[in-house]
Parts: structure tokens; sequence; C-alpha cells
């Protein structure tokens, strides 16, 4: 049988689902166990006990200064950054990129100059942010905006402009002014991939918003990463990391069961 | 009672002429088929009449009015795809128009006329052949039963004109004859002009009281895209049909309309009136 074809039994298909995760824990364990043979004070891959304290240090026990559980006001300090950032530039993605995709009056003043701003790189900009916005959170809060919102935009423009006339001529025949147009054709159908596009941007957004709190912040989960990388700390920066990263997987999959859930027509074959 | 006139009209992008000059009288409660070859510019004067595309030369009457140059609800259309909207349910999809002819902000009734309309919609669902199907959302109907769904969207607005495009040209021979009956059905009943693009002759002649051909007359390379596509048949179907009538075979009460006359004479198969 053909490789295209074959047919994986449920067994099979989980076993090579969980397999490199498994594979990456027991590179992790045989490296660090080897390193830590050769020196038992080595930092660079710490055991899994040594871990186990920093992440009980950082998420259960009140820091010494400050009282605060570290790993949850940092969480929460980024955590506010971005959902601020992605907010506003959802906001901007569905006004702004639904505008640019119906109305051909805003297309023409807005499109090109979307598609020029979003070709900005965002991190050479931030030194601008930091001298006009200050170092508080509007400038973090403005660099993910300027990162996210102008592709989002552009998604949402192009997701318009993507619907089959026939259905805009067809709404005119029944009736619809262009408000009406917008507000039950147009709208109903481009959310579902708003939110697709809002999953697309999470990993970008993260990447600000940590490039943002590494250079200036007292707070937030890149601000810890970089601030203990002077001492090596990678039994705090490895935890950090995966907690990053299981927060985005579950925004992910959150968005992904928010999209199925409000509309249930969004996945359906031959819809369109 | 709806009367189309299209006079001199012609069509062009850019150095391509696609109609020329074209002229048509249509009369009220025809049902006119369009045939022609591809590209031949059936589709065009479609849109044309649907407000979707401009005339490049000569207008379009409705009723002795110019027509609107952007479409609307005195016009209803449907499409061989894209027809029906794919985030509303069967009722959702029905209830569309009227929602939006009736709130011009939200396009959502409430109260007693949600609920009256919502036993039109329900009404006019089991009329095209699709009670049951309320809940569903298009991807889970087939194309026969999605076109179902599109017919009862459109005369929902209670159109004057029908304009179709296709509509059941990618249907199974079966599916198409059932949904050819329930077309026969909706123009005998209601009252409005139909006019149907077709590339099937055979539908064309099934449905029609008119048949119109577009053509090109010069075919040489050289020429093609200078002249447009003309009117190259027009054929009245014999026994003439009717809308709420049948033909006058089966209905002799038409055999005393005036107008008989003149459909009749110069034809070798007149009938005999008694």
């Amino acid at each position: 049988m053909r490789l295209i074809n074959q047919q994986l039994s449920p067994p099979a298909l989980l076993a090579l689902k969980l397999a490199p995760f498994v594979l990456l824990v027991i590179a992790y364990l045989a490296g660090s166990a080897a390193r830590l043979a050769d020196n038992p004070a080595d930092k660079l891959l710490p055991a899994l006990s040594s871990m186990a304290t920093a992440i009980d240090l950082m998420a259960f026990t009140p820091d010494r200064r400050t009282g605060d559980y570290l790993l949850w006001t940092d969480t929460w300090a980024s955590l506010k950054r971005l959902g601020a950032g992605l907010g506003i530039s959802t906001a901007m993605a569905l006004v702004v990129g639904v505008a640019i995709g119906i109305f051909p009056v805003i297309r023409a003043l807005l499109g090109p100059f979307v598609g020029f701003v979003a070709m900005v790189p965002p991190l050479a900009l931030l030194p601008v942010l930091f001298i006009m916005l200050g170092l508080g959170e509007i400038s973090k809060i403005a660099l993910i905006v300027i990162g996210v919102a102008p592709l989002m935009i552009r998604d949402m423009a192009q997701r318009v402009l993507d619907l089959p006339r026939e259905q805009i001529v067809k709404a005119e025949t029944l009736s619809a002014n262009s408000w009406l147009v917008v507000w039950r054709v147009v709208l109903p159908q481009v959310l579902p991939r708003l939110i697709i596009s809002l999953r697309l941007q999470l990993g970008a957004a993260f990447l600000f918003l940590i490039a943002a709190e590494a250079i200036s912040s007292d707070s937030g989960l890149g601000y810890r990463i970089f601030l203990v990388r002077r001492y090596l700390s990678m039994d705090i920066i490895f935890p950090y990391v995966a907690w990053i990263t299981f927060l985005a997987a579950m925004a992910d999959y959150g968005l992904d069961r928010l999209r199925r859930w409000l509309f249930p027509w969004s996945d359906m074959e031959g819809g369109r | 009672m709806t009367a189309l006139s299209i006079k001199h009209l012609w069509k062009e992008y850019g150095d391509q002429i696609v109609l020329e000059n074209i002229s048509l009288e249509i009369a009220p409660r025809s049902f006119v088929a369009l045939v022609g070859a591809s590209g031949c510019g059936k589709t065009t004067l479609l849109r044309m009449l649907l407000g979707q595309e401009q005339p490049t030369r000569g207008q379009i009457l409705i009723d002795g009015e110019p027509l609107p140059p952007e479409p609307g609800p005195d016009r209803g259309v449907v499409y061989q795809r894209y027809s029906v909207f794919p985030h509303l349910t069967v009722l959702g999809n029905v209830m569309l128009g009227p929602e939006m002819a009736g709130s011009r902000f939200w396009g959502r009734l409430t109260g007693t006329r949600k609920r009256d309309l919502q036993d039109r919609a329900r009404a006019m669902i089991a009329d095209v052949g699709l009670a049951g199907a309320e809940g569903k959302y298009p991807a889970q109907l087939s194309g026969g039963m999605q076109q179902r769904l599109a017919l009862a969207q459109a005369l929902m607005m209670q159109p004057r004109v029908l304009l179709l495009d296709e509509p059941f040209g990618a249907l199974d021979p079966g599916i198409r004859a059932d949904i050819h009956a329930l077309m026969q059905r909706l123009w005998h009943t209601l009252p409005m002009t139909v006019v149907m693009v077709t590339h099937d002759l055979r539908e064309a002649f099934t449905l029609g009281t008119r048949i119109i051909a577009l053509e090109r007359t010069r075919t040489r390379p050289e020429e093609i895209a200078r002249y447009g596509a003309q009117i190259g048949k027009d054929i009245a179907i014999w026994p003439p049909r009717v809308a709420g009538g049948g033909t006058i075979y089966d209905n002799p009460a038409l055999r005393d309309d005036p107008a008989l006359e003149d459909l009749i004479a110069g034809r070798p198969d007149s009938i005999e009136r008694h």
C-alpha cells in the first residue's frame, strides 16, 4: 500500500502523537544526567528535582522581598498586556478590515496604506515607542498592536473580498442596504476567520510581549526569564518557557473550541 | 404585471464587444429562456437586468421606468452556486429578506412580527418541499435542496422579476425534473416574470414560453472582438403556455384569449377554434 493511503489504528495513532514529546523528555533527562555526572554543580541542564524546587519557589512560596507569588504575578502582568494588545488588534481588524473589504472608498483610502504599514518591522519601532510612550504599559501594548493588527486587518479584508460577489448581490435583492450587508451577511461570515486569524497571531503576540518585557519592565514572564538569565538559572527558565508554551497552546485550543461552538456551520464542507 | 423592455443595448469591456444592439420586449408573466454558446454574453445580459452591471449603451426599462443602477428587491435572483448564506439555517435564510426589509438597522424582527414571519417562512419552506429541514445549514443539504432553498429565499420578497442564472445546471437529471415541476408550479401561481439563462435546450423548451438564442454572427478571429452577440433566434413556444393556465390544449378557456389570434396567425398546425 502506498504511504499516502496508510490507515492507522487508534493506539498506533496515539503512540505516534506522543512519541516526539516522550523522546524530547528522554533526550533531556539523558543529557542532564550525563552533564550532572561530570559536574554536580552544572547549571545548563538541571535535573527535574532542582526544577521542581525552582517551581515551588516561584509559584508556591511568597517572595521574600514583596510577599508575592512571582509566577502568578508575572503571568497576570503578561496576560493583561497580551489581552489588551490582542483585544485592540482584534477590534481594529474587525472594523477596519471589514470596511476595507466591503467599501470601495475605504479600500482605496486605507488598503495600500495598511499593506505598507504591515511591512514595518515592529521591533525596530520599539525604541521609538519607549521614547514616545514611556516605559510603562502603553508602549508594550502598542508594540503588540503594531506587530499584530496590520496583518489581521489585511487578513480580514482579504476574507471579505473572497466572499462570492453573488452573495452580496443576493443580499441586495433581499432588500439589504450597505449596513445590513455588513451586519447580516459579511460580519457573521468573517467572524470565524477572525478567530482563526487571532490564533495564528498568538505566537507573534507573545514574541513582541516578551521582547518588550525583556527590555523594560518590573514584572512579567519575559522580564523574569531575562532577569534570571544573569544567574544562569535554567531551572527557572525552562519551567517558565514551558508555562508560556502551555498558556499559548491553551489559548489556541480554547479559541478553536470557541469558534466551533459559536459558528457550528464554519467547519461544514461545501457550505460555500 | 411586469414588462421588461430592452432597447438597443450594447455591452463592451474595453475593446471587446460582448453584446451588440440587443432589443427585446418581454411581456408580463413570460418565462424567457436565454440560451447560447459559452461566452456569448447571456449571463452578462442577465447581470444587466439584475443591475449588477451597467450597459455601455442603450437602456433597460421595467414597466416603462429605467432600471435602477443597482440590484434591488423588485428583482429576485437564483445563481447556480453561492445563492444561499452558509451561516444561516434554512429558516434563517428564508426569513432574511423580510427581516431586513422590516428592520433597517438590526435586520431582525421581534415579537408578533417575528412569529408571523416565521409562519410565513415555514409555509414557503414546505411549499418548495423542504419541510423538516428548517434547522439545517445549507452545507447539510443536497444540491437540489439548496436550489429549492434559494428559490424560497428569493420568492419571500415577492419579486416582480425572477432572474435565474443556470440555476439547475449542476443537478442530477432526476432531481432536475423534480425541481422543473416546482419551478413551473411557482411560475403559474406567482405574479412574476421569469428570465432564465441556461445552456440546456431541453430545459429551455420544458419551462419557457419563449426561447431567445444569443449568437455571434461573425466568428472569424479578427472579427470576434469587434462584433458582439446578437439575438439569433426568437422562438415562441407552440402551443403557447400561459402563466396560471397551462396551454390552449389543456385549458379550453384560453382559446378565447384575443391575443391568441396573433399567435396562431400563420401557424400550420393551428388548432380549430370552437
